[in-house]
């Protein structure tokens, strides 16, 4: 120790304190942190808003600045929706052969299984619009918007269960603690409202099967990133955000008196101290005011137009469904929400497959569509990414027994569909493929990190500089992995 | 119409150009004063070393303070600890890597002391040629001017070369001297004062009594003082009358309380097993144990032993063996499907992790698929660490309603004569507690190749870092070596650590700012002395947190105002010199637990069973699966108004309100919180449920006492709420804003009190409603007071 000792006898404070301070950073724009809109550059129609902070990012020009990210949860059957293998159907019932299979991991749940009989879809596959995509009859709104959609039919994940896979592709690591993505966009790129917070969460239950995968909050948490960046999440009912709604009987008259009041007592606190964070506490107050009233605003659909609720769909009326939460998305976008993140459970189909998907393509069937088509009207789809899609896909052979009406899929992390539009992704466009079987990828593997990579790329960011210092080791979203897929953008 | 554009128009320019150069200028200041951690604005670099090609080379080049902590954080990854990333064979973390000859010829020189024309990492460093330039662009690390003149300086002075500050063994430091001599109580007054002169520093005068209580009592027991106790302080004039405060404090239960709500973050203590459906767990009595051993005092070696390894001691008492409850309060799953063999092996790196952290002050995890890439711990020490925790006869994938063995059942019997610190309630006949138990020699322990379950490599002997104590035979292979071998005279970082936990636990801030890392990236020692002489003198005492603890809150510099001069502001603005008290926002527990004992409602129950205070509705139904803790249903009674420290802990949805404020999530093991400022803390305050109830129950409680006018009324509100007493500007204030609400409640001419929260109160008939709503909503200010919320 003696050279740390000397060292102070004889050094100036300046590099010593250099080295100490730490994680604080600069003025880093969150969530909630732009509390009195300095940072924040209005929207304009023209051009891209680049967003401001402190992290000098973004790295180039963004093709997106906003996401809307619909994810399905449970893991959606790519062969039923997106997928079309005929050959499933000339070797329905026939034993997956194992040169096929390369001995990829099974679940708990069919490892026991003796055989594994493959199973086609009991859905019709058509080709549609000038992209000549293929979708089933489980999804007709979406089949008359594919010439704006980006399908990824060769999407891979590492894990096969719920919680790692979910939890991969939200936070980039299959163990829990690390910040989702809508928390490092928050981190990254700031806010671009002054009265919303920049990462905000919707929840919806399926009719599918109801009693699906849970969800946790932790999905949409900040993990090492500061609490301004966490997902703020919206519900349907009279306190749409947590403690949102004053106390029975408060006039907002009232609640500005109580702030005025509080205001120039914390002043009065500041004069006193000199401490700086008493400003920025007073700030965040007014942010909160300012919340109270923009978010009932945002959540009270009521001024929307009859043909809109007749575009997303008769569930769309109904709080706290998925089509009314898509309507709540083009909302928040429109007031400029930098991310909003949908989860809409209930797709994982083990058994009754045919049964369970039906209800559960019919929930979001309309409303996805409709969300794609509403976004490209107002003239936001321009720089709003749409993402949809699942954490794994399902098994084309069925768990359980395969009969002449029904079957149902284990987990499936070696190939999935996603698909994408808007905010500078190639439309009408289909990338990657699965062998004759639907099981393993053939041509152009995309990995969740380069999912990642690549939607980092829209927004503007170098996913390989984009790192924030924790415990000693930068951290990146996609960890030392992730390649943009250059090919899916436009 | 057109004027008032223009008037706007320049208005808003103003505003702009104002901010633009307060931006600027407050960069600056940030920049001078601290924050090497730039490095999480990637791209700022260039523009900061801009800035430090100005700023004064040191006179003398100091290798741990000015050369290594570049070296670690640009060089390391790719010339550093770890062998398989390794570039050109070449290293930098020690002497004879950096000094090596190089070439065919061995003629040139990675570092040559005192030659910079032959030592090839100057070359590098200044190279054009993009080929030649290290840090290569593809690493996106880049030297500084700064930076590139240091490295030239230091081989020029001769390249000294130290070895890392915290692996080295402790010796107690004498006391430096110091110039003025009148100011200081203890010890410790002498080391920061040593400080503070050398920077032209003075310490700022003793806080007043009022806040001295009020910060020692949040400290010590995360409760605030009572006005009785405040007077008591305040009217007591012996010169010892603050120690016996702090004793009084530390021998309080409620010590023991706030002392493991941070063990709970350290060992992610939760009510739930954590993955997918995140079943209900019990290992609260392993809490109830954790409050006592703190209130018993038990030392920090007897405490960290039996956690780690009490299963394994000698004729090992029960209460030990549910110590050892520790190391099982990692995350199970139950989900369908998972295999079993993985998950088992997450939860081994769970203890390795944790025990690494939250006694060495190391991220080992970062050795789990490579070497470390920054500090001395290679893949093979770590698996030899992880060997001691992986000879459990344990399940990777529980079932439903199943208890993870190895497990004891503690009936009432046993309880009560064996562990009566155990708050079990006669409801329950017995409960099963997870503990550590090996069946040594059940598999063998080996290297897992890139950290995958089913990748498993060579053979490993249990083993502990070489660099920072060699683990010698005199230590018993099994978690009961592990554990003493912390304890060793020579390990340099077991006491190290614990200190600066208190340290931060008292001032916010750690010595070593990284409290979770003592490593090669984390920070430096503000006071390396200091803390080199608290963490030795916590030896000789027995490693006797108590005494620790009285020692920090008895310092002068413990006692400081906290009132931050513009001078301080610009020089110190993070008090890491602490020429000042420190003043930071209060734990969310304290924040929750002072609205609950100042209103009177707080239920002083030690222990037992977690519990369920208000929480918004739907939260667990609208995610859950339909299995397991679907429902949240707060509690009736005094679970709601129970210490936030037994508020049941889900682990995939936490209490909202307590994450909010910057609590840990549980899901690992966290010796350090975030301090944030954040809108939601404004909503929690101003809304949540416990807080318009407390505010109403002190608005009742005030309106009862017919004896005090308005004035007394406020005084009294506002002391409890804030432990001092309000000033005339201050209570002239909060009188108008009586007023006002008193006519707002006229104007509305409605019984407009929020019956939610009213309907289970009593109001005495006697208290008007428009009393009643307007004493409530000041309370309910009072809470919200930025002064109420902070540790000052």
């Amino acid at each position: 120790m003696n050279e740390l000792f000397k060292h102070f006898n004889n050094n100036n404070r300046r590099h010593f304190l250099k080295k100490v301070g730490l994680g604080i950073g600069g003025v880093a724009l969150g969530s909630l942190i732009d509390p009195i809109g300095m940072f924040s550059q209005p929207n304009t129609a023209k051009g891209l808003n680049l967003g401001t902070s402190s992290l000098q990012l973004p790295h180039f020009a963004p093709k997106a600045k906003k996401v809307i990210y619909l994810f399905q949860s449970g893991g959606p059957s790519q062969l039923d929706l997106f997928d079309y293998k005929p050959k499933l159907t000339d070797m329905r019932g026939q034993d997956l052969p194992e040169s096929v299979r390369k001995g990829q991991r099974l679940t708990g749940m069919t490892s026991g299984q003796s055989n594994f009989p493959l199973a086609d879809s009991n859905f019709t596959f058509k080709q549609y619009g000038e992209s000549r995509a293929w979708v089933s009859s489980l999804m007709p709104y979406v089949s008359k918007v594919v010439d704006e959609l980006c399908f990824v039919k060769s999407m891979q994940t590492d894990a096969i269960n719920h919680d790692p896979a979910i939890t991969f592709f939200q936070t980039g690591s299959q163990q829990s603690g690390r910040p989702s993505i809508g928390s490092w966009m928050s981190y990254g790129l700031g806010s671009l409202n002054n009265n919303l917070p920049a990462f905000s969460v919707l929840l919806s239950r399926g009719t599918g099967r109801p009693n699906a995968q849970p969800l946790y909050s932790k999905l949409w948490g900040n993990g090492f990133l500061s609490s301004l960046h966490q997902g703020v999440q919206f519900r349907s009912g009279k306190d749409p955000v947590l403690f949102l709604k004053d106390p029975e009987g408060m006039s907002r008259a009232d609640r500005r008196k109580m702030l005025d009041y509080l205001n120039e007592l914390n002043h009065k606190q500041e004069t006193e101290f000199g401490d700086p964070e008493i400003n920025s506490r007073i700030s965040q107050y007014e942010m909160a005011y300012r919340m109270q009233t923009s978010v009932p605003e945002t959540m009270n659909i009521d001024d929307e137009p009859e043909h809109v609720f007749r575009m997303y769909g008769p569930d769309s009326q109904v709080p706290g469904t998925y089509a009314a939460n898509c309507i709540l998305a083009r909302r928040l976008i429109e007031k400029d929400v930098r991310f909003v993140q949908l989860y809409h459970m209930g797709w994982d189909q083990h058994d009754n497959l045919p049964t369970q998907i039906e209800k559960q393509a019919k929930d979001v069937d309309q409303a996805s569509a409709a969300l794609i088509m509403d976004l490209k009207q107002r003239g936001l789809l321009e720089d709003t990414l749409v993402i949809w899609g699942g954490e794994f896909g399902r098994t084309n052979y069925s768990q359980g027994t395969l009969t002449d009406t029904n079957y149902g899929r284990d987990h499936h992390p070696r190939s999935f569909t996603i698909f994408m539009a808007g905010g500078g992704v190639k439309p009408g466009f289909t990338y990657g493929e699965t062998d004759e079987l639907g099981y393993n990828v053939v041509k152009d593997p995309v990995h969740i990190h380069d999912f990642q990579a690549t939607l980092m790329h829209l927004m503007g960011i170098d996913h390989t500089k984009f790192t924030f210092k924790h415990q000693g080791r930068r951290f990146r979203l996609t960890d030392v992995h992730g390649n943009v897929v250059k090919d899916l953008i436009a | 119409m057109k004027k008032k554009h223009v008037v706007l128009y320049f208005l808003i320019s103003f505003i702009i150009a104002v901010f633009i150069k307060w931006m600027i200028s407050s960069q600056k200041e940030e920049y001078v004063l601290l924050s090497e951690d730039k490095s999480n604005t990637t791209n700022s670099k260039q523009k900061d070393s801009d800035k430090e090609t100005k700023q004064k080379l040191p006179e003398t080049i100091s290798y741990s303070f000015h050369v290594k902590p570049i070296l670690s954080d640009k060089c390391y990854a790719c010339h550093g600890p770890d062998e398989g990333s390794r570039e050109a064979g070449l290293r930098f973390d020690t002497k004879d890597g950096a000094y090596v000859p190089l070439g065919e010829n061995k003629d040139r020189f990675a570092a040559k002391p005192g030659d910079l024309e032959n030592s090839e990492m100057i070359k590098r460093i200044y190279a054009e040629d993009t080929h030649k330039l290290m840090p290569p662009a593809d690493s996106n690390l880049l030297l500084s001017e700064y930076e590139k003149e240091i490295l030239k300086k230091w081989i020029e002075d001769g390249a000294q070369w130290d070895s890392h500050w915290s692996f080295k063994i402790l010796q107690k430091p004498s006391l430096p001297k110091v110039v003025n001599t009148k100011w200081g109580n203890n010890e410790i007054d002498r080391f920061v004062l040593k400080r503070l002169e050398i920077e032209d520093l003075t310490p700022s005068k003793i806080a007043t009594k009022e806040r001295l209580i009020r910060r020692v009592s949040f400290d010590l027991t995360g409760l605030p003082p009572t006005t009785a106790e405040i007077d008591h302080f305040i009217n007591d004039t012996s010169s010892n009358a603050f120690e016996k405060v702090i004793d009084r404090l530390l021998n309080s239960k409620a010590y023991g309380e706030r002392m493991a709500l941070d063990w709970m973050e350290v060992s992610r203590y939760a009510d739930t097993h954590g993955y997918q459906d995140d079943l209900e767990r019990v290992m609260w009595p392993w809490r109830d144990w954790v409050i006592h051993a703190f209130n018993e005092n038990l030392p920090y070696d007897q405490f960290v032993k039996w956690q780690l390894a009490g299963d394994q001691i000698d004729n090992a008492t029960l209460e030990q063996i549910v110590a050892s409850g520790f190391n099982r309060n990692h995350k199970i799953t139950q989900e369908g499907g998972v295999i079993d063999e993985e998950y088992r092996v997450e939860y081994v790196m769970d203890r390795t992790n944790t025990t690494a952290k939250a006694f060495m002050g190391l991220t080992m995890e970062c050795a789990r698929c490579h070497d470390h890439k920054y500090d001395p711990l290679s893949q093979k020490e770590f698996y030899g660490m992880y060997s001691f925790f992986n000879q459990l006869k344990e399940k990777g994938q529980i079932d439903y309603g199943e208890i993870p063995e190895p497990y004891v059942t503690l009936d009432q019997k046993t309880i009560k004569t064996k562990l009566p610190f155990v708050n079990i309630p006669d409801s329950i006949s017995e409960v099963k507690l997870m503990v550590m138990k090996d069946e040594k020699g059940i598999r063998k322990n080996r290297v897992l190749n890139r950290g995958l379950y089913d990748a498993p490599g060579e053979e490993v002997p249990y083993t502990l870092p070489e660099q920072v104590l060699p683990f010698s035979d005199q230590y018993s292979q099994d978690r009961l070596g592990l554990a003493e071998w912390f304890f060793d005279d020579d390990n340099p970082l077991t006491a190290r650590v614990m200190v600066n936990r208190l340290w931060q636990q008292m001032f916010g801030t750690g010595i070593v700012a990284t409290a979770d890392d003592f490593g090669n990236q984390g920070a430096l020692p503000t006071h390396p002395e200091l803390l080199d002489w608290l963490s030795v003198t916590f030896k000789e005492e027995g490693w006797d947190i108590k005494s620790m603890l009285k020692k920090m809150a008895l310092s002068a510099t413990y006692q400081q105002n906290s009132k931050i001069t513009p001078e301080l502001l610009e020089k110190d603005p993070e008090n890491q010199l602490l020429a000042r008290g420190s003043r930071y926002k209060l734990p969310a527990e304290a924040i929750r637990d002072n609205a609950l004992a100042v209103s009177g409602l707080l239920v002083k129950k030690i222990g037992g069973p977690s519990v369920k205070p208000y929480q918004p509705p739907g939260l667990w139904a609208g995610t859950t699966s339909g299995v397991g803790l679907t429902e949240y249903i707060a509690d009736k009674g005094e679970g709601l108004y129970r210490r936030s420290l037994y508020t049941f802990w889900k682990r995939t949805v936490p209490p909202p309100s307590m994450l909010t404020f910057d609590a840990a999530s549980r899901d690992f093991c966290t010796v350090q919180r975030q301090k944030t400022s954040t809108p939601l803390q404004a909503l929690v305050l101003m809304n949540d449920p416990q807080f318009i109830e407390a505010a109403t129950v002190m608005a009742i409680g005030v309106l009862e006492n017919d004896a005090s006018d308005e004035k007394q009324k406020i005084g009294a509100l506002f002391k409890k709420i804030t432990s001092r007493s309000p000033d005339e500007v201050e209570l002239d204030k909060l009188s108008e804003y009586l007023n006002e609400q008193r006519q707002g409640y006229v104007k509305q001419k409605t019984e407009n009190i929020d019956p939610t929260v009213t309907s289970t109160l009593d109001v005495p008939e006697n208290i008007q409603p428009r009393e009643l709503k307007a004493y409530t909503a000041l309370a309910s200010l009072l809470f919200n007071l930025d002064e109420t919320i902070t540790k000052s």
